[in-house]
């Protein structure tokens, strides 16, 4: 109680922080016990009928559903695989730059697709990538048939990895860069005096370098598996190529608050944020012990 | 050295045409849309633009801010992203203060603390979020889109992480001139952590902007509608109801050159503070994420 005499501002100071927590994250978990009803917003928490794992194993049994993990695993891998490899080539390629100005510059145009909104991004692309559009009249001049983006199954997952990447690479460079800048120089002074070649260099001194951090914004990606990136395919997709490129995301916005199926879809959110969570904390560990990596 | 080498030269002869074309890449969509919005209807459905306006028009600019929708929906989006922001940095200033001091002296921070956290690693989905919202009254609410993102714990980290930072002389020296812990934050702590304040301020600026589903969720009245979610349904939606109808139809309802100056003016806050918002996201992604 002393204590409290002492620390009393410090629990006020914390106090709005900690109503909206209350309000907005730690409320809306005590819904979770709708999973295990047949939720009737009309009849509520207390009155809804309760059906035990049967939302759960609906979920198994739908094929639907099963086609909608399915899809969002394969693309959230996909883009977790490529928004590794390509920011890290790109860093290693832009640190070769050595004019300055032009180095800024590039940076200065690849990090801008991240801060605009799916939306936005979303619009441009439905645009550009329609039949007809800015796309296949590129590609028609150099003799290829009209590709239906956002329309064909075949391409759907392609377009949609494809537009992550393109939207997302510029910004994750910037923690290779920054890794980069730390490399210490007198090691490629002595790799030079030792006669390797920029290759060598690049192979034995500037890879192992980035390992580290490579290790560790690919652990911390592993809690994104069961996100394949909500924004983006709800705002990209259409009932054309739901069977390829529905996620559990989409998928749950449909069939709860549009179908109004609330304990199934509390069921699926359940489901993804459970693996989630043990995902993020198992790749939180191993960032740890790997790469002394710590969020505090 | 190396790079006097003629097989470098040639490499980066290459490097360099490879990542130019790549960045062009990157900002090429934005000038088509552009020259989509300077062009005449004509010749946008026609098909004939390509980077640069043909028919130089601005009748698209003239019809969208003669529509009282888009003028309100902008307006609305102002409202958020400014009450938004400065309710999170409030919030958020206050809340780092206690959670940067060391277990010693605040004994309750590690408990605070992964409260914090879990929210983060763990929620309850859409549904019982959706309900709360709902129980709370906040549907069809200006409040919905402000509130529930009031708290955003990636802020309270890079805040927190940067209070570390900060002498301990400075703070010492406030308590032996008898300042308590809140003149002490505000005295103190606010001045010289400006810079954070404002990285904080745009990555709360960008959010609300950009935002767009909690309106389509939560708002049942386009009226009510901020600028994002006002486009999401004006533009994408509209795109998606018109891949059944027949070419006639689309015809009559064609706005390819009204739909791209409204991307535009959506896009345009964002381009406004990009040169801001790339110094200091730069700082704010590096930071915690590379540790000596």
């Amino acid at each position: 109680m002393k204590n409290l005499r002492k620390t009393w501002p410090f629990h006020l100071m914390l106090l709005p922080a900690l109503i909206c927590l209350a309000l907005f994250s730690y409320l809306p978990m005590t819904g979770i016990i709708m999973a295990f009803q047949d939720y009737k917003p009309w009849e509520g928490i207390q009155g809804s009928a309760w059906v035990g794992l049967d939302n759960f194993r609906y979920l198994f049994e739908r094929e639907d559903s099963l086609q909608v993990i399915w899809n969002t695993l394969v693309i959230a891998v996909l883009k977790i695989v490529f928004n590794l490899l390509v920011p890290f080539s790109f860093a290693i390629l832009l640190n070769e730059i050595r004019k300055r100005a032009l180095q800024r510059t590039i940076q200065t145009m690849v990090y801008l697709p991240h801060f605009l909104s799916w939306v936005i991004l979303g619009g441009i692309l439905i645009e550009m990538l329609a039949v007809d559009g800015f796309v296949n009249r590129v590609l028609a001049s150099v003799g290829v048939q009209p590709i239906f983006f956002l329309g064909d199954n075949d391409w759907f997952r392609f377009t949609v990895i494809v537009s992550d990447v393109w939207k997302e690479f510029g910004y994750n460079t910037i923690v290779f860069l920054a890794a980069l800048a730390g490399v210490n120089p007198t090691l490629y002074e002595a790799a030079e005096i030792d006669g390797a070649g920029r290759w060598k260099q690049t192979l034995h001194i500037t890879m192992p370098s980035l390992l580290p951090i490579t290790v560790v914004v690919g652990t911390l990606a592993l809690g994104n598996i069961l996100n394949a990136g909500f924004d983006q395919i709800f705002n990209l997709y259409n009932p054309l190529v739901y069977e390829k490129g529905d996620i559990i995301d989409t998928f749950v916005y449909r069939t709860a608050i549009l179908n109004g199926e609330m304990g199934f879809g509390t069921a699926i959110g359940l489901f993804k944020s459970v693996i989630s969570m043990i995902l993020i904390l198992i790749s939180y560990r191993m960032a740890y012990k790997w790469a002394g990596y710590r969020i505090f | 050295m190396y790079h006097k080498t003629i097989p470098y030269r040639i490499f980066n002869v290459f490097n360099i045409g490879l990542l130019v074309l790549l960045a062009v890449l990157c900002i090429i969509p934005l000038i088509h849309v552009l020259a989509i919005s300077f062009s005449s209807k004509a010749a946008a459905d026609a098909g004939l633009i390509g980077l640069w306006p043909v028919d130089f028009s601005l009748e698209a600019y003239k019809k969208t801010m003669n529509n009282p929708a888009f003028l309100r929906s902008i307006w609305i989006s102002v409202a958020r992203t400014v009450l938004g922001t400065a309710l999170t940095l409030a919030i958020t200033f206050l809340a780092a203060y206690p959670l940067s001091k060391e277990r010693r002296v605040f004994a309750s921070r590690s408990v605070y603390s992964w409260l914090f956290v879990f929210s983060m690693v763990f929620n309850g989905g859409l549904v019982p979020f959706y309900i709360v919202i709902q129980k709370l009254g906040l549907i069809n609410s200006f409040w919905v889109l402000v509130l529930p993102g009031a708290v955003n714990t990636f802020l309270v980290i890079l805040m927190l992480n940067f209070f570390r930072g900060i002498p301990k002389e400075l703070e010492e020296a406030a308590y032996i001139d008898g300042a308590g812990h809140f003149k002490t934050l505000f005295r103190i702590y606010l001045p010289v952590s400006l810079p954070s304040i404002a990285t904080i301020a745009l990555f709360s600026m960008v959010f609300h902007w950009n935002s767009w589903f909690d309106g389509l969720l939560y708002l049942n009245n386009s009226r009510d509608f901020p600028l994002a979610t006002f486009l999401q349904t004006v533009i994408i939606q509209q795109d998606m109801s018109t891949m059944s109808m027949s070419p006639k139809e689309m015809e009559l309802l064609s706005q390819t050159t009204v739909n791209a100056a409204q991307i535009f003016i959506g896009a345009a806050p964002i381009l406004l503070v990009y040169p801001f918002l790339q110094r200091f996201f730069v700082k704010g992604m590096t930071l915690g994420s590379v540790k000596e």
